[in-house]
């Protein structure tokens, strides 16, 4: 199941008689084509939507040209799936031909595509999963990434959770290659007791059970990672059982843009670590977050932040090479420049190819005039902070 | 073991039987007596969820939402199949599934049309939310526990129902020769629209149940549809009583599993063994049991007398 953007008709006439009107450069009759990756069907495909969201808004601020060339946009979708997500791929790949392929939520999703998208000499943007893998021993150098490695945020609520001298937590994930990162992560930096570790089913809706088994052991606090709709069912469970009195809970990727709509009061006062936050003061961020509520009228969720990252990268490598898509080595060199305006400031990669960043705490606040809570940066737990699986990645550059 | 630990998780495994026990109910008599496949009834729990949900928000009443979103799926189960069932009774179960995976895509989209992708917030009646004491320091969640009210209440009904009235005769008839029922001059077509209707109806209830409490979204029937499978297949197909039963020990079997297997394990093998296979083993086990049941008894545990 996917869809096709194309210029219209009218469209496609005027710029075929333009070219030939003007002596066009060597390379103007090429089009980039993206393969877009994400999941736009069942409960997690509001993800996709946002992401497909942003990725038509950053083509709207590029006059639906990236690198100045004529672009087309192939969606796919993974349906949430590992299997489908390759199939998806390779048909993009292989038929389609596309020069990069981008997009991905899901982790498990992301370790079955990316391998072979760079095995076929096509580009891998990443534009959410961070399974590291990746970012160790499978890096290359046609892959690259505009989110995170996995075990950074959590790292980042490992930091803070310590720092505020927090010991005997209770931590949950669900149990796929993301949700062991996530705990992976956030063990790296909290050093106190851990209650217990659990992992639930992936699409798990009711954790009722592992709710009463969580109360039994009296923990002093709880980090959860829930994404998507596991969140908001995690949310309002634990609300519902009364837990939210008796354990403070700390969580990543589980209070967003997403699911504060559905959960609304609940979420108040949560706790979150991300890279990214609508109120992140700089220009580009200012212009994606009004420009999306303009056109969208609902604030823009940190995945949608990525993929529109994800299409400015790409815009900023064909823009290097001139658009010689050919030039896969002048495209590498570029990318790793990173030489566009993220909507998170300062963008920098490392040496796999995963941005050095920055990791806020941010807070759901009261909206303005009763409006749902809005997430707000309180502070910042990590300054240019590197993933840990670098060392294991042999690219040199 | 900790006692008041294991009742409330007895407790869960109860509400969620109960739970799947309403969606397996419909999906089993569609099966067993109309020999349909429906892939679509999650959909029906969804339409229940966000009818409920909507009317509840418009009227600020619980008791209107409920009876409004019960009605409306009602209502949506009969035109379904009137408008698109009725055709497939007599072809093979592959055009079954194939047709009624269209109406899951076609629900789906329909339901983010109307009320779009994002999951819509659901919030239960401040009567029912809020704890009660049980013996020995036990708090309950209010809420679930009418769940497990409800659940039992309409077993009970389906049994007077089904066992005890000229429909439920009907019914019973059906699932077990429905070219006789049909040759005893009863109106099997008129018959298979009020059990379709129920079976809507019931799966409606399951899914406003679960609104407040789990996600209200596009696809949300399709998370739980697979128990319900287990369920009906393990029960025996077209059997009430079967149902009941395979939802009790689905939902008890998967919630003891999901809450004591790691720390049972964890005696036997090393922790961090425990860790890795504990909840792998969890998520499998319902679908073990129905290998081992289908292993030991083809036909279900209950099922249905004749063909």
């Amino acid at each position: 199941m996917h869809n096709i953007t194309r210029p219209t008709i009218a469209g496609l006439i005027a710029s075929a008689a333009f070219s030939t009107l003007i002596s066009a450069p060597a390379f103007a009759q090429q089009k980039v084509k993206i393969g877009f990756i994400t999941t736009l069907s069942g409960p997690a495909g509001i993800i996709g939507e946002h992401m497909k969201n942003s990725v038509e808004l950053a083509l709207d601020h590029l006059g639906r040209k990236v690198g100045g060339l004529d672009t087309e946009v192939i969606y796919g979708d993974d349906q949430f799936k590992p299997d489908v997500g390759k199939q998806v791929s390779d048909e993009m790949v292989k038929r389609h031909q596309v020069n990069f392929v981008s997009g991905i939520i899901w982790s498990n999703v992301m370790l079955a595509v990316a391998p072979s998208v760079v095995q076929a000499g096509t580009f891998m943007i990443g534009t959410n999963a961070g399974p590291h893998e990746l970012a160790g021993k499978l890096c290359n150098e046609l892959f690259f990434t505009t989110s995170w490695q996995n075990d950074q945020t959590p790292e980042a609520m490992g930091k803070y959770m310590q720092d505020a001298g927090l010991n005997d937590v209770y931590i949950m994930a669900p149990n796929y290659a993301a949700g062991k990162d996530m705990l992976t992560g956030f063990k790296r930096y909290f050093k106190g007791r851990i209650t217990d570790e659990v992992y639930t089913k992936m699409g798990q809706t009711d954790y009722q059970a592992e709710l009463s088994q969580l109360r039994a052991k009296k923990p002093k606090a709880v980090f959860v990672f829930y994404p998507g709709g596991m969140g908001i069912s995690f949310l309002r469970q634990y609300s519902e059982a009364g837990l939210r009195g008796q354990f403070p809970l700390y969580s990543v990727y589980t209070v967003d843009e997403i699911s504060i709509p559905a959960v609304k009061h609940a979420a108040l006062g949560q706790i979150e670590t991300r890279y990214w936050s609508p109120d992140l003061k700089n220009p580009a961020n200012e212009k994606y977050v009004s420009d999306f509520r303009k056109k969208y009228g609902k604030y823009p969720v940190f995945y949608g932040a990525q993929s529109y990252d994800g299409i400015m990268l790409i815009d900023s490598g064909v823009r290097a090479v001139k658009g010689n898509l050919a030039d896969k080595k002048g495209l590498t060199a570029a990318f790793r420049k990173a030489d566009f305006a993220s909507t998170r400031g300062k963008f920098v990669y490392n040496t796999n190819h995963f941005p050095i960043q920055n990791f806020y705490l941010l807070k759901a606040v009261a909206g303005p005039s009763g409006q749902d809570p809005v997430m707000e940066i309180q502070k910042t737990v990590f300054s240019n902070h590197k993933d840990s699986y670098s060392k294991d990645c042999k690219m040199k550059w | 073991m900790n006692l008041v630990l294991f009742l409330e998780q007895t407790l869960n495994g109860l509400q969620l039987g109960v739970m799947l026990f309403l969606m397996a109910a419909g999906l089993t008599l569609v099966f067993g007596i109309m020999n349909l496949v429906n892939l679509a009834h999650g959909s029906l729990y969804m339409v229940g969820a966000y009818l409920a949900t909507y009317f509840y928000q418009a009227t600020g009443s619980f008791a209107l939402g409920v009876l409004l979103g019960l009605s409306g799926t009602l209502v949506v189960g009969i035109v379904v199949e009137l408008v698109a069932l009725r055709t497939l009774y007599e072809r093979d179960h592959l055009d079954q599934v194939l047709a009624t995976f269209g109406l899951i895509l076609f629900f789906n989209e329909l339901i983010a049309i109307l009320w779009g992708r994002s999951a819509i917030f659901a919030t239960m009646p401040p009567e029912l939310s809020g704890h009660v004491e049980l013996i020995g320091g036990l708090r309950y969640p209010l809420y679930r526990l009418a769940i497990i009210v409800v659940g039992l209440a309409v077993a009970c009904l389906l049994w007077y129902v089904v066992g005890r009235t000229r429909l439920g005769m009907l019914i019973r008839a059906g699932a077990s020769n429905r070219t006789m029922v049909a040759a005893l001059g009863v109106n099997i077509r008129l018959l298979y629209t009020v059990v379709f209707g129920f079976g809507a109806a019931l799966a409606g209830l399951a899914g406003l149940m679960a609104g407040p409490i789990h996600v209200v979204q596009p696809g949300m029937g399709e998370l739980v549809l697979i128990d319900v499978f287990v369920v009906i297949v393990i029960g025996g197909i077209g059997s009430i009583r079967g149902a009941f039963a395979a939802a009790l020990i689905v939902g008890m079997v998967d919630t003891m599993g999901r809450a004591f297997l790691k720390p049972m394990l964890a005696l036997v093998i090393s922790p961090v063994a425990a860790d890795t296979a504990g909840p792998a083993l969890a998520s499998m086990l319902i679908y073990l049991l129905m290998a081992a049941v289908l292993a030991v008894r083809p036909e279900g545990l209950f099922p249905s007398r004749g063909s």
